[in-house]
């Protein structure tokens, strides 16, 4: 690994010097020209992993994609992630479980179909349905008659293709019946699964993955397997953000080296994220087209709470103990060179229902309180712990920076337990095989605090790895759910949030952020807390 | 000669289904869930995650799925990817793009390693001899994905000679930067075995008898001290273009080449059994008869050697 290193410091030096030469040469980029409404740009972007269906993208490569293919009902604002209505002229309800939504009329697909309440109706039900094998298929589980098109594991065959909580009014009207109370439903709608499908997808829904047709500010254009996706506007468009620009490129890169490269050499336009090995220098590089901001996902350790070690109501202190060892400024600053912002919750900034310091005293570096609560909680099992994680995910330098300061701070010997990939870690983390101590990272699937509490840290939840159960937390989640607005919900959630500062089944270590940066052809780029660019506010430069 | 070549050609059919089965069953002791792996971070929905299982045969016994496979390899069906893409497909499109860069890298290396060596055996001793001893050593030393990052800075950011990436992985012009770093290591090895083949031969018996017959210099070197030099080299070349044909993961990933290190990269680490194994298939067919063809030139550049 040496040549390789040696490498980056001779791509380091040169970057500078080129940054150097080009600071020299007077900036002219910085002023805003005028615009080319009719010009693409590129963006750097994966090979899809599936075919293009809305409710089969789980990763970004075909999920930004689909993201500007689709419209749904809703979708959240980039300038402060709040719901705005798209195709939906009004989602009604009374009692957050029974939902009439109204649809505006004019929307069409890129065919020229027109969007109508049977095209959202037919494509919840073809995309919960278990034969389809759609990777988001439990999106749909709030629908009362879920159950009958998608059984659990093991409980036969679907026994019906219809959900019997969507009804079809007339073209522009439909009710949703949930089987529960879900306040925040309408967030969830936001999310690519609830795209509207042309009828024309239910004849060869393959063949349409391959080339297809939906009703965003983008129409399709072709797919050059593993080389490039491309876009065009689409001039029918009738949603709120119309694109200011003529189209995009979705261009595949396997290595983000290469991809930041091109960037600087101008032949990307928008990069996903700066790669490890140029974070240092990508500000110098890039100037004021480096973007660096808050992004809606949090970094976490989670303890495995089944594990007899960690059972026991004085245990928390050690956990809290441990938290507070960690010197996340120096970390985030040093390690992970700035693309990380320390934590101070479980809920990442810029998400509804955000709570600065909610974690409190409990997430702020202080050694000596550290080994007092330690000591005071009986000390951690056999002194030691190890924190598991995926090696072939860059993780090896914070866990090990993290058990440092543990370490050092608590006098607790701490050790990374790396597994060789994703697939081998997850395994032992499915099977709660983990002996003391995980990785844990989620992304906002929409910004309400909702997504980073109870799908976490919820008893049963689907992403609960350590398996806590509070019953204080359940009961406070439930009745968030239940509550009649979503500033009710959320600050229910805060309290829950309270809890979990409390019994610290997991210590957050920090937020993401953007690290990324556009090439001189381009202008106006901004990105939403998803870590997307906004695509349809990127102008082309003339 | 016909009959040795036919006894080579059955020779292939059990080393084909061996490195199949190999591969196939290598491929499945991977560690981890492919299916699992489709929901990254997220957990996965039971239910889904037993019908997508299903759906791939990942379901059936090992022996099973692979007795599938063979079935459908035989009746030409490569299989699919995990994203439902046929594999002859994806095949179809990393092969060209990976031919073209080794067949580029090995012409380099051919020409400028073989004629390196020539220069320097000629000259054994001299300046010319011990520049190259130094320039092969240079080229040994560095690992290839180092020289790569450096050419790449050099030529594509600083000089701005070439784009820093092949943004066509068809064209020949964008290909000629990663075939440079691909073929280097190679082209060193080739100058060194012909130096020390041709260093051993120009004091052979048979070229002392061509140089007292009065033979033109030229001829001597060429038709005698070059063609009996070839041998080690031939071997060496034969190995080579097979190495060279089964894909630079390194520097076609420095290079955004999309060739077969590429997909077979993408392939072992979504533990696609379908998609490395269909290229292995394609690889192993590409080096048994590269090495027969070495086999056969041995014949035709040492006259001494005979097959029966």
């Amino acid at each position: 690994m040496r040549g390789a290193s040696q490498a980056k410091w001779v791509v380091a030096a040169v970057a500078v010097a080129l940054a150097a030469t080009a600071c020299s040469s007077g900036g002219s980029s910085d002023s805003s020209g005028a615009a080319d409404a009719k010009g693409s740009f590129s963006y750097q972007s994966t090979e899809p992993q599936h075919p293009l269906q809305p409710a089969n993208a789980m990763e970004v490569g075909g999920g930004r994609i689909i993201k500007n293919l689709f419209r749904g009902l809703v979708d959240y604002d980039p300038a402060n992630g709040k719901l705005r209505n798209q195709v939906a002229d009004k989602i009604e309800t009374t009692d957050s479980q029974h939902y009439t939504v109204t649809l505006k009329s004019g929307w069409t697909f890129h065919d020229g179909t027109p969007v109508t309440a049977q095209s959202f109706v037919d494509s919840w039900n073809w995309s919960a349905n278990t034969k389809n094998n759609q990777v988001n298929s439990n999106w749909f589980v709030d629908i009362a008659g879920y159950a009958d098109v998608h059984p659990e594991k093991d409980k036969g065959a679907p026994t019906s293709d219809k959900m019997s909580g969507l009804k079809v009014v007339d073209d522009t009207h439909f009710t949703i019946d949930l089987t529960a109370p879900v306040s925040y439903f309408e967030y969830k709608l936001g999310y690519t699964a609830f795209s509207p499908l042309p009828k024309v997808f239910f004849t060869d829904p393959a063949k349409y993955g391959e080339s297809p047709i939906g009703n965003g500010p983008y129409k399709f254009v072709s797919w050059e397997h593993n080389k490039a996706v491309t876009l065009a506007a689409y001039d029918k468009y009738a949603g709120v953000d119309k694109p200011k620009n003529g189209g995009i490129v979705f261009k595949n890169y396997t290595q983000a080296e290469a991809a930041y490269k091109d960037l600087v050499s101008d032949n990307l336009d928008v990069l996903d994220q700066v790669d490890p090995s140029d974070l240092a220098s990508y500000k110098n590089d890039l100037g004021d087209r480096a973007v660096d901001q808050p992004q809606g996902g949090i970094t976490s350790i989670a303890f495995a709470m089944y594990q007899p070690d960690w059972q026991g109501a004085d245990k928390a202190k050690v956990r809290q103990g441990l938290s507070m060892a960690i010197d996340r400024d120096t970390i985030t600053k040093t390690v992970l060179q700035g693309s990380r912002m320390p934590a101070d919750s479980w809920v990442a900034p810029g998400v509804a229902g955000y709570k600065k310091g909610a974690c409190g005293e409990a997430c702020t570096f202080n050694p000596a309180k550290a080994k007092e609560l330690i000591a005071a909680g009986g000390g951690v099992p056999n002194n030691k712990v190890t924190i598991l994680y995926n090696a072939d995910g860059g993780h090896k330098d914070w866990v090990d920076a993290v058990c440092n300061s543990i370490r050092q701070n608590t006098g607790v010997e701490c050790v990374g337990d790396p597994k060789p990939d994703f697939k081998t870690a997850r395994d032992l983390i499915d099977g709660h095989k983990v002996d003391s101590i995980m990785r844990s990272a989620w992304q906002q699937d929409y910004p309400l605090n909702a997504n980073f509490l109870r799908d976490i840290y919820g008893t049963g939840a689907s992403a609960n790895d350590s398996l806590y159960s509070s019953p204080e937390f359940d009961q406070l989640s439930k009745q968030a759910d239940a509550a009649a607005s979503i500033d009710k919900t959320t600050e229910l959630y805060s309290q829950a949030e309270a809890v979990l500062a409390k019994d610290m089944p997991a210590i957050p270590l920090w937020y993401y952020k953007t690290n990324s940066g556009y090439s001189n052809k381009v202008q106006n780029v901004k990105f939403d807390s998803f870590g997307d660019p906004v695509f349809t506010e990127v102008e082309i430069k003339k | 000669m016909g009959r040795f070549v036919a006894r080579r050609l059955l020779q292939m059919i059990p080393v084909f289904i061996g490195t199949t089965a190999l591969i196939f069953f290598m491929v499945h002791v991977l560690p981890g869930d492919q299916v699992r792996a489709m929901w990254g971070d997220k957990q996965p929905d039971p239910a889904q995650l037993a019908s997508l299982k299903h759906k791939f045969h990942l379901d059936l016994p090992l022996w099973q799925q692979y007795v599938e496979y063979m079935k459908g390899l035989f009746t030409g069906d490569f299989g699919e990817t995990l994203s439902g893409r046929k594999v002859i497909d994806v095949i179809s499109e990393a092969m060209p793009v990976t031919v073209r860069l080794a067949l580029m890298a090995f012409g380099i290396e051919i020409v400028f390693g073989i004629a390196l060596g020539l220069l320097s055996g000629l000259k054994s001793g001299k300046f010319a001899d011990k520049s190259t001893l130094v320039l092969t050593l240079i080229l040994i030393s560095i690992p290839v994905p180092v020289l790569g990052f450096v050419f790449q800075t050099i030529f594509g950011i600083n000089l701005k000679w070439v784009k820093p990436t092949v943004q066509d992985s068809t064209d020949l012009q964008q290909l000629l930067l990663p075939a440079i770093v691909l073929g280097s290591l190679s082209l060193a090895y080739v100058a060194r075995l012909t130096r020390t083949s041709i260093v051993e031969n120009i004091r052979a018996d048979y070229i002392r008898t061509a140089v007292a017959k009065g033979l033109p210099r030229r001829k001597v070197i060429v038709t005698h001290l070059l063609r009996n030099s070839m041998i080690p080299v031939i071997t060496f070349l034969g190995t080579d273009l097979g190495a060279l044909m089964g894909g630079a993961i390194v520097t076609e990933g420095i290079f955004n080449v999309k060739g077969v290190g590429n997909a077979l990269y993408h392939a072992i680490n979504q533990k696609e059994g379908a998609t490395v194994t269909g290229f292995v298939v394609v690889l192993v067919i590409v080096y048994l008869a590269a090495s027969l063809i070495v086999d056969l030139l041995y014949a035709v550049l040492d006259p001494r050697i005979r097959y029966a």
